[in-house]
């Protein structure tokens, strides 16, 4: 394990990390060892909030242990409701299915044949309007949870600690 | 046919003969095998090894077999590879080389197209079970063969040759060689057929057969091989190249032993595997998050006006699910219940190709090093469900173009391992997922002026667009996910042997990156025409074409859709001899025909069956871009600017989804911003996601409603039957999500069907 270098990851998150060096310092196997610390102290340092951030399900979407238990909350502030519903029936959704809806994206003969009635679900923060997350799905297709994460496990069994909420919520 | 010049004379052999039981300490190899699935189900370590041993207690030694063992892999496969004729093998290196232990475990593995290490395991094991050691005998010097997917294959046209390798009376090891054909024979050239349904229309089919005795080729076997198919030139070279190198990875495994001691080469052949297995389990809980991920991809197949046998004859979707489940032991799960019944295509996927997928994954996602071989199989639990298109038990079935199933499939499994990755902070791991590689050209025709077969079998689909990660844009044009050293190869050497399809034209294709904050690798496409020829039929099969096959990730857009273009009894003879243009793609769409006359046709499906084509026909073909991550509006302008420059993207699409308007200077390929404009179209867009949003549980009752009243595509429809069939828990999670009743199936007409 090698030291993990905060300004690095920092670049990491910002996509501001050229080529040699993620090349040269960060796809390399060992990998560092304090990876997922460093990341959550830059991510808390971040947000306008206080909630203790658990892990981050994407790039603007955080699992964070509240007075009234684990939620799924975004980085502006919005609130998606309890860790363990799906953070999507929360959203607000776009529907492209039409050859109409799909030709702003893809030009002519490069968009899905209409009679299949294939779909894209875009998924926004009905606060800020960002797009979380896109399904390309038929028509008809449940809508998946993608991520049910085992915070427990990963606090208590992988890095011998109470998970950051452990002292508000559970003790 | 080619023959030696003399007949081998097997009664001068160099080998001892061995009797059973050929396995260690006096077990037969069966029970080695027992004995090996006993103590893995007791401890769930391989062999129930405890501590490495040799490793920890003379690590150098450990290590220096270790690189011996994968150097001579590496060595066989390049060395082996010039033996071949076949550009597929000489030139993109679709071969590979994997040392067993005797139960048919891999120890280590060569570079190449190591999808096969697990199937070559699979056929091993199936000769042990079967007892060839008794029956059929196994012998120092023989080889056997197997391109039979049930038993262990990925598809018809990989074949494998299988040594023996034995040491004073005991097998002490396998060698696997496995090389893609250009032509297995079948009911149409190609070698990812797609009119073959059933077995019977595949091609040449090796069930774990003996093929040689003495180092040599059976000559019953040749001549069967090679008239069966349609180039047995390129079949002969393949196979003496596999033999080839199965024998210079014996000599350095004998070479080996001779060092060490037979017994040092044991321990460490088990310990090895043992290794890879704690390696995957360490770096699992090293780099992912554990819990539960869900993703889903889906396998359109366009079939009803396309396909020539009547049971073929419709439309229909393949449904293929991916739980992942990292539990708190640091333990890797891979669920697909709800995966859709196999059906009558070329699509079906054995449970050994899925395991090889899942392993060639695995190599690349989170095994970049260490003891990569069957150990990491062995770390994860799988449920490829019995008697579904990714484990349909069934020989009888049609396995030519599993990888119609395998590649999508995978698709959803990164995304799935990239959420884990994300979660933990390894951003840079992160991969939204691939461009699956079809095959964009297929077919074969007579050339005049050499008056012979030609097979047209281009292995540039392995550079096709990488999805986005979470740091950067994904690779454009530069990958496959069954091969990680991807190569188009040189249009020169391609020419070389499709003597009558010289290329006209390859080109980027704009707008086939899928959208995100990083954009996917681009794909490509190119244009070939028939020169000098004649009797010539070719066909394509690129996915996806009428509907998605996956999407981007945490907001990323899926890549663009292939669609199928070509132009029969042209003027291009008149345009060359004129010096005027002719086409060189067909960007922006549409394009193709205005330099071009003749009888254009093109489809929204990315494939069309076997055609004829006549000299000066044209043929159009492309290459997928990888998928997208995150929100198009958050990738930076400047970003966006060099795309346009670069020809990704074009003009009318940045303004679409990233709302960058400016003026670009083709001659000069320079975008010049408006940034006034950007900012109002920017803010255009803000407002249109405000407008033409809805809550989700509007969109929920809407598509419950169409549902109800059946408002979905036919092979949805199908697609959704087959799977309530295959799986009553999918059913179940069906109905229930989207409060249906628990009998709702959509009409008998079409379950009937």
């Amino acid at each position: 394990m090698v030291e993990t270098d905060r300004n690095q990851i920092e670049k990491l998150i910002d996509g501001d990390l050229q080529w040699e060096e993620l090349r040269n310092d960060v796809l390399p196997d060992p990998k560092d060892g304090q990876r997922f610390e460093v990341t959550r102290e830059i991510l808390l340092d971040r947000v306008d909030w206080d909630d203790p951030i658990l892990v981050p399900l994407n790039d603007h979407l955080f699992a964070v242990g509240t007075d009234d238990g684990r939620i799924v909350k975004a980085e502006c502030g919005h609130e998606f409701g309890p860790l363990e519903d799906n953070w999507k029936t929360e959203c607000q959704v776009r529907v492209r299915e039409s050859e109409d809806e799909m030709r702003d994206l893809y030009p002519e003969w490069m968009t899905p044949d209409p009679d299949w009635t294939f779909q894209l679900r875009e998924f926004f923060c009905p606060e800020c309007y960002t797009l979380l997350d896109v399904d390309a799905v038929p028509a008809g297709y449940p809508v998946l949870k993608p991520f049910d994460p085992d915070v427990d496990a990963f606090y208590e069994e992988w890095l011998g600690e109470p998970a950051p909420d452990a002292t508000e919520v559970n003790q | 046919m080619s023959k030696p010049d003399q007949q081998p004379d097997f009664e001068e052999t160099q080998y001892e003969r061995v009797d059973p039981p050929i396995g260690w300490d006096g077990q037969t190899l069966h029970e080695m095998l027992a004995e090996s699935e006993r103590l893995r189900e007791e401890t769930e370590r391989y062999y129930g090894i405890e501590d490495l041993e040799l490793k920890e207690e003379q690590p150098f030694e450990y290590e220096q077999m270790y690189s011996q063992l994968r150097g001579a892999l590496v060595s066989a496969r390049e060395t082996a590879l010039h033996v071949s004729a076949s550009p597929i093998v000489r030139e993109i290196g679709e071969l590979c080389f994997q040392v067993y232990t005797p139960e048919g475990d891999c120890i280590a593995l060569s570079t190449g197209i190591i999808v096969h290490v697990h199937t070559g395991s699979l056929a091993i094991k199936y000769m042990i079970e079967q007892d060839y050691e008794h029956d059929r005998s196994i012998q120092p010097g023989d080889i056997f063969c197997n391109n039979d997917n049930d038993l262990g294959n990925v598809h018809t046209t990989d074949v494998h040759t299988i040594v023996p390798i034995f040491h004073e009376g005991e097998l002490v090891a396998w060698v696997d060689g496995v090389t893609h054909q250009v032509d297995i024979g079948g009911m149409t050239r190609g070698h990812d057929q797609l009119a073959s349904t059933t077995r019977y229309e595949d091609g040449l089919y090796a069930t774990c057969e003996k093929i040689g005795e003495n180092d040599k080729i059976y000559q019953d076997w040749r001549d069967r091989a090679q008239r069966a198919v349609r180039t047995p030139m390129y079949w002969d070279l393949d196979e003496k190249c596999r033999l080839a190198g199965c024998h210079m990875v014996r000599d350095a495994v004998e070479s080996m032993i001779n060092d060490v001691g037979v017994d040092t080469f044991k321990q460490f052949s088990r310990e090895a595997v043992e290794e890879g297995r704690q390696t995957l389990h360490s770096r699992v809980k090293e780099r992912f998050f554990p819990g539960t991920y869900r993703d889903a991809s889906f396998m359109p197949v366009p079939f009803e006006d396309e396909a020539w046998k009547p049971s073929a004859k419709q439309d229909m979707m393949n449904h293929l699910p991916v739980e992942v489940t990292v539990d708190e032991e640091g333990g890797l799960e891979l669920d697909m219940e709800g995966a859709s019944p196999p059906g009558p295509h070329p699509y079906n996927c054995a449970e050994g190709a899925m395991e090889g997928g899942l392993w060639v994954s695995l190599t690349q996602s989170i095994l970049h090093d260490g003891k990569v071989n069957d150990g990491s199989y062995f770390a994860v639990d799988t449920n490829y469900p019995d008697g579904s298109i990714v484990n349909p038990d069934d020989p009888s079935l049609s396995y030519h173009t599993s990888w119609g199933s395998l590649m999508p499939a995978y698709n959803a499994f990164w995304k799935n391992v990239s959420r884990a990755f994300f979660a933990r902070g390894f951003r840079e791991e992160v991969v939204s997922g691939y461009s699956e590689t079809g095959d964009p050209v297929q077919g074969g025709g007579r050339y005049e002026p050499m008056d012979d077969y030609f097979p047209v079998a281009p292995f540039e689909h392995s550079c096709q667009g990488l999805g986005a990660s979470a740091v950067r844009d994904g690779l454009d044009y530069g990958y496959a996910m069954w091969n990680p050293e991807s190569d188009m190869g040189d249009v020169e050497e391609w020419e070389l042997i499709e003597w009558g399809l010289p290329y006209l034209s390859r080109q980027v294709k704009p707008n086939t990156a899928g959208h995100g904050k990083y954009r996917g690798g681009t794909g490509w496409e190119g244009i070939r025409t028939v020169s000098d020829s004649e009797d010539v039929s070719l066909y394509k099969h690129v996915v996806p074409g009428v509907g998605f096959t996956t999407s981007g990730m945490a907001g990323g857009y899926p890549n663009s859709l292939n669609y199928s273009l070509r132009a029969h009894d042209t003027d291009l003879d008149e345009r060359l001899e004129n010096e005027d243009p002719y086409p060189i793609g067909d960007s922006p769409t549409g394009s193709f025909e205005e330099q071009i006359e003749g009888d254009v046709k093109r489809s929204q499906k990315g494939m069309f069956f076997p055609e004829e084509f006549e000299n000066g026909d044209l043929l159009h073909y492309q290459m997928g871009g990888g998928t997208g991550y995150g929100d198009p509006l958050e990738r930076p302008i400047d970003l966006v600017v060099e795309d346009v420059e670069e020809g990704i993207y074009t003009t009318d699409i940045v303004e679409q989804v990233y709302g960058v308007v400016g003026e670009f200077d083709e001659d000069n390929r320079e975008f010049t911003l408006d940034e006034e404009a950007t900012d109002r179209r920017r803010e255009e867009l803000r407002t249109e996601r405000r407008e033409e949003t809805r809550s989700y549980d509007e969109f929920h009752e809407e598509e419950r409603e169409r549902l109800e009243d059946g408002d979905i595509s036919d092979p949805s429809k199908w697609m959704y039957e087959g799977v309530f069939d295959q799986s009553d828990d999918w059913a179940a999670f069906f109905r229930e999500f989207w409060d249906l009743d628990e009998t709702f199936e959509f009409d008998a007409e079409l379950m009937e069907a």
